[in-house]
């Protein structure tokens, strides 16, 4: 995914404006916050109004009439203040939840529809840290950010008006303070941003030492190379101790800075003030009013600069998002297919015909998204229903090429693909898909349970299918041999059961929406022998009756094929039966050779 | 858990006393400012009496008494900068110090937990989850840094403040003193409570994040499941049902925590109302001056963040000890113990006697014996979980033979007797999967050997047969492997394993099928020049691959962790047993010579 990767100091006006649509959703909440803040930043900024009334009426004069009374409104204003604050603070919880909520499923919503070929290419860990961390992120400046920095300028344009009214001279001083304070934050935030990135680097590389030291274990040892690890690693904590400390310091250096400025406010109200008391310009009250806001007025200027800095800092999150979001999909569906058919997410099932499962290659030009080569020059290829297909080839020689392409995982660069004699454009996506029934390498499970993860073939099954689908492929002696049977869970992503047993399951699942069409990618892990005999069986047993391409990787598997076709290079160089093939001598009698070798020497070590 | 952060901080400790020294001395001269303020109203402006320290007060007569500030109350001024000035300069050596201190203890920590994964036992590895170690080296070292450069700082900061402030407040008015005092205990007990029942709803909020997150982390790795079933729908579906959970529980979350900030906010603010409010009546009723209520103002202002924090601080150190816990679980496991003879006889014959090994409760060696010569080439032939790897392992002791279950010897002398590091400088071990650091692929080739020369690293990947792959990279020798490299084939990794090995110039070589991904071609090659580079070397051959096996002067043929056959290739090919078989399928059929 294109990503630029320099966005100092430049705020982007276009990239904030992209998230207008999901801030609308938030309008109310978002308008109830600001009204509340400002409630509640201007109670505060009242606080020292108090005190100098108290001094004016009760201390100078030397009065305790109406001490009581005025303690009352006093509180009563700080009540007001706290009941702002505890709903506000709800409602930014609302903008921020619902604002979150919008942007991660529109990520999601947008991941479902990009090409296969798009995660081929993303890791996943990447996407992760996109659709979670990063809406985050951007949701939580949408509230949060917002709350302090509008709660901060309130305050300050209280406490100002406040002052002019008291005294517009002395005001007028302090708040010279207010730009130098902005200033000076300013600048130190962003160069503690540049530093607070280093040290993010650092740390990864710290994290990825951490991996290598560990998943290198048995090597470093059998090198003896421990010491030399330990040196480059205490290199490395060695750079992020000096990073560490440095931003700590300009940290601590700003901060003495600030309180610099404001005692500056404070001379400055003291010298000037003081003067005015003594010439009786002013009274006491105000004085002590002024030295309040002389203080108070200073940490609101910090806070909104820091905001800004955070807002800065979350623009990469944006990006990033809305990189993800205009990321193109290939693969869709014309509006006329979506009028017709429905969408993924909303399918007009009633106007689906039912299929058959005859494919055609109709002169098919195709080269992968990212370039390189064609994989296939006009190529053509009728596959009539029923028909049992294997594809054959070294690991990487682009065996899937041909499966993707007739389950519309990619789409041809040229030429037609048909199903059932109809471009497969011409249909929606999920009118295909819906007819497949697929069995990959690495058989993915969910978790939850094994009915679960077969039902995920057909969600309305019953349990009599679930049970009569295991039966089928044999999956159901893996239930027996579990605790639970059919209710045990297999963990995340299956990880519970070996990979045999993975297999079994997804075979299950595959088998129980009794799909015209049917695509297996044989494992090539080892299996121990008495499941794959199993599979085997399971194998034999759903060819019956439907189109199957199998990527095939056992002799036994690929005998069984109508029709076989060999892969090399991401190319397609031989096509034909077992016998065929196996007369012309070419790079399919090589290919079977050399399965045959490697089969035969496992069963001679396997006890025979 | 004192000892435990003792142990790290062996050179952070005085830095960390000194930050705590210059934060007392910081929040002194902070807290004089009020003072001079104070003082500049009552005795400059007003005309109370003054009520300073005999030395200020015969500075102040010799600056010229009420007077002369009255004249000049930029000095007062100054007086508040200065203060500012001294207390900003501590601030700074505090937090400065505090960094150094810090950063010192998380180094040492890092360090430690590096060096000690370094050096625990291989069995150790293979029994704990890379994430789980990493999590404990990472977040939990990170908690522990907080600990000491937030929480534990805080608590001591707070308390300086609170214990100074009251001192001079109770120098001023006793009375009034002991009713902020008496705020201190509910804000601090109020915050404590809310944090501790609260954690239990941000954990709940945390795991439902966790499933959420589960859930996409899912629907993305199983995105081809999901399409080839075209279940876009379901998926949605559930992902939504998450995700309003998500969103429900933060948003219920926050209206407790608004009330909680609510009421804090308050409490802080009733707090100081009673200062204003008692406060206006003392001094009008003149049992306190207008100067000293401003400093009460201002001191009780001072301390209302520092105490809220205070209990939020206090709930979440005992989190602290959760982490530290789980560093020690890694820090308290027994490294493995060198020691031994330093220069074992390594060229001596290598004899395996009765040798018997479990994993857990799983026999893969039983009683296997044999002797390999001084310099000649053994081969054993095995299938996948024949136990053949396992002999290796056993070999350079990444897996420890315990008593009673046989002896390997080498020149005579056991190998449990010799030094750890001597014996596996001594075999050079070439896995199937090699592990290739994220360095150049120079470095990698020279990793154990150290030596720097370019030419001899260039002649070993030459007699690796690698040597043109090398060239053919951008940066040739200097590309870098791995993520922000080159990614290498698994034939390639092998080969810069093997020339890496020949670089050790080790007396034993041991190639665990290290040529599985070759073709029959290069693996020839390469053991010819192998044999050609380490003359004396004793070398093992460990394969499935009659082709690799075939010139060796002995081999083996292991089976379910037993020798089955021995003898060499010649006499093998006569005996007519397993060896036999699998070479005539892998030499295509019948014919009994190829």
């Amino acid at each position: 995914m294109r990503e630029s990767t320099d966005h100092e100091g430049k705020l982007d006006l276009r990239l904030w404006l992209r998230l207008g649509p999901y801030v609308k959703k938030v309008r109310r909440p978002l308008i109830i916050s600001i009204v509340l803040l400002a409630v509640s930043s201007l109670a505060e900024a009242a606080y020292p109004l108090f005190t100098s009334y108290a001094v004016n009426t009760f201390v100078v004069p030397g009065v305790t009439r109406g001490i009581g009374l005025f303690a009352l409104v006093y509180a009563l204003i700080i009540l007001a203040g706290g009941v702002a604050v505890a709903f506000y603070s709800r409602s930014s919880m609302v903008v921020e939840l619902t604002t979150g909520k919008l942007l991660k499923r529109a990520c999601f919503v947008h991941l479902q529809e990009l090409p296969i070929s798009f995660y081929s290419t993303t890791p996943v860990g990447y996407l992760l840290s996109r659709v979670m961390s990063d809406t985050d992120r951007i949701s939580s400046m949408i509230s949060w950010g917002i709350i302090h920095m509008l709660w901060n300028l309130c305050y300050i344009i209280g406490a100002v008006v406040f002052m002019f009214l008291l005294k517009p001279s002395l005001a007028a001083i302090l708040i010279l303070v207010i730009p130098i304070t902005a200033v000076i934050t300013w600048i130190f935030e962003k160069k503690i941003l540049v530093e607070n990135r280093k040290m993010r680097a650092f740390n990864s590389m710290i994290t990825g030492a951490y991996n290598e030291g560990i998943t290198g274990a048995k090597a470093s040892k059998t090198l003896v190379i421990e010491e030399d690890n330990c040196a480059s690693f205490g290199v490395l904590t060695g750079k992020m101790y000096r990073a560490s400390v440095r931003t700590a310091m300009l940290r601590g250096f700003l901060l003495p800075l600030i309180l610099f400025c404001g005692s500056l406010a404070v001379a400055a109200v003291l010298k000037r003030g003081g003067h005015q008391v003594m010439v009786g310009g002013m009274d006491l009250g105000v004085m002590s009013a002024f030295i309040s806001y002389a203080v108070g007025i200073i940490e609101p200027v910090v806070e909104i600069a820091g905001v800004i800095t955070d807002i800065m800092a979350a623009q990469v999150c944006i990006e990033r998002v809305t990189a993800l979001l205009d990321e193109p999909c290939l693969i869709e569906d014309t509006a006329e297919v979506k009028e017709k058919y429905g969408d993924s997410f909303e399918p007009k099932t009633e106007n689906w015909e039912p299929i058959r499962g005859d494919v055609t290659f109709d002169h098919v030009w195709f080269k992968y998204p990212d370039g390189g080569d064609w994989v296939l020059e006009d190529f053509s290829l009728h596959i009539p229903a029923g028909t049992t297909v294997a594809i054959v080839g070294e690991t990487g020689a682009g065996k899937s090429t041909l499966v993707n392409l007739a389950c519309r995982f990619y789409e041809p660069t040229e030429g037609r693909v048909l199903i059932d004699g109809r471009d497969s454009r011409e249909r929606s996506q999920l009118w295909l898909h819906s007819s497949l029934g697929c069995v990959l390498q690495d058989p993915h499970l969910f978790s939850g349970t094994i009915a679960e993860n077969i039902r995920y073939g057909r969600l309305e099954a019953e349990e009599e299918d679930v049970i009569r689908a295991a039966r089928l492929v044999s999956a159901d002696q893996v239930a027996a041999r579990l605790p639970d049977g059919y209710k045990t869970e297999v963990g995340e992503g299956g990880d519970r059961l070996s990979t045999g047993e993975k297999q079994l399951i997804s075979f299950a699942r595959a088998m129980i929406a009794d799909p015209p069409i049917f695509v297996l990618d044989e494992a090539t892990s080892s299996i121990d022998t008495e499941t794959e005999q199993l599979i085997q069986n399971a194998i034999s047993r759903v060819l019956t009756g439907r189109t199957a391409f199998i990527i095939a990787h056992r002799l036994s598997t690929i005998r069984q094929a109508d029709l076989i076709i060999v892969v090399d290079d991401g190319r397609i160089v031989e096509q034909g039966t077992h016998g065929e093939l196996m007369a012309a001598g070419g790079a399919y009698a090589a290919l079977y050779e050399a399965m045959r070798i490697k089969e035969e020497d496992e069963e001679v070590f396997d006890g025979r | 858990m004192t000892r435990f952060l003792l142990k790290f901080s062996k050179n952070a400790k005085r830095y960390l006393l000194a930050s705590i020294l210059c934060a007392g001395v910081a929040i002194f001269f902070n807290f004089l400012m009020p003072r001079i303020v104070g003082f500049t109203v009552d005795s400059v402006i007003g005309d109370a009496e003054t009520n300073l320290p005999a030395f200020l007060e015969r500075f102040y007569e010799r600056l010229g008494g009420r007077e002369y500030l009255r004249a000049n109350l930029i000095v007062c001024s100054a007086g508040v900068v200065l203060s500012a000035v001294i207390s900003g300069a501590f601030n700074f050596l505090s937090r400065s110090s505090l960094a150094a201190g810090t950063e010192r203890f998380t180094k040492n920590l890092r360090d430690a937990l590096y060096r000690h994964t370094q050096f625990l036992p291989f069995s150790w590895h293979t029994e704990h989850l890379t994430g789980d170690i990493i999590q404990r080296c990472t977040s939990d070292v990170e908690t522990a840094r907080r600990f000491i450069s937030q929480q534990l700082i805080d608590v001591v900061r707070t308390v300086i403040l609170v214990v100074l402030a009251l001192v001079i407040m109770f120098s001023m008015h006793p009375g009034l003193a002991a009713m902020t005092l008496g705020f201190i205990p509910f804000i601090m007990a109020y915050n404590t409570f809310f944090f501790l029942r609260i954690a239990r709803k941000f954990k709940e909020c945390d795991e439902t994040e966790g499933v959420l997150m589960t859930d996409v982390q899912e629907n993305l790795t199983g995105v081809r499941v999901v399409r080839a079933f075209g279940r876009e729908r379901h998926e949605l579906k559930k992902f939504d049902k998450w995700n309003e959970l998500f969103a429900k529980k933060w948003i219920d979350l926050g209206l407790t925590l608004g009330v909680y900030w609510g009421v804090g906010d308050v409490v802080s603010a009733i707090q100081l109302m009673s200062v204003v409010a008692v406060g206006a009546y003392l001094a009008a009723t003149g049992r306190l001056t207008l100067g000293e209520l401003l400093v009460f103002i201002s001191y009780t202002t001072t301390m209302a963040w520092p105490v809220r924090q205070l209990g939020r601080t206090l709930s979440e150190m005992s989190k602290a000890g959760v982490s530290f816990g789980r560093m020690k679980e890694i820090l308290d496991a027994p490294a493995e113990e060198p020691g031994g003879e330093t220069e074992p006889p390594l060229r001596g014959d290598i004899e395996f006697k009765n040798v018997t090994f479990s994993y857990d409760d799983t026999e893969v060696l039983h009683d296997v014996s044999f002797t390999v010569k001084a310099g000649t080439t053994f081969g054993i032939l095995g299938a996948t979980g024949s136990g053949k790897s396992t002999i290796t392992y056993l070999l350079n002791r990444l897996y420890e033979l315990p008593e009673g279950c046989g002896e390997i010897t080498i020149g005579g002398m056991d190998i449990r007797k010799m030094d750890r590091y001597a014996l596996r400088r001594g075999v050079g071990l070439v896995l199937q999967e090699p592990f290739l650091f994220s360095r150049t692929i120079l470095e990698n080739i020279d990793l154990a050997s150290r030596s720097g020369d370019r030419a001899l690293i260039k002649k070993r990947a030459a007699a690796a047969s690698i040597d043109g792959d090398i060239e053919g990279f951008s940066d040739g020798y200097d590309t870098m492997v791995g993520e922000r490299g080159v990614t290498l084939s698994g034939g390639q990794k092998q080969r810069v394993a093997i020339a890496r090995t020949l670089m050790t110039g080790a007396p034993i070589m041991v190639f665990d099928d290290s040529m599985s991904s070759l073709d029959m071609e290069t693996d020839a090659r390469i053991q010819k020049t192998i044999r050609e580079e380490t003359k004396d070397a004793t070398v093992l051959l460990i394969s499935h691959r009659i082709s690799t096996l075939m010139r060796a002067d002995k081999i083996i043929v292991l089976e379910n962790g037993r020798v089955i056959e021995s003898g060499t290739h010649w006499e093998l090919l006569e005996h007519g047993g397993i060896y036999r078989r699998v070479y005539d399928i892998q030499t295509g059929g019948g014919e009994a010579d190829a």
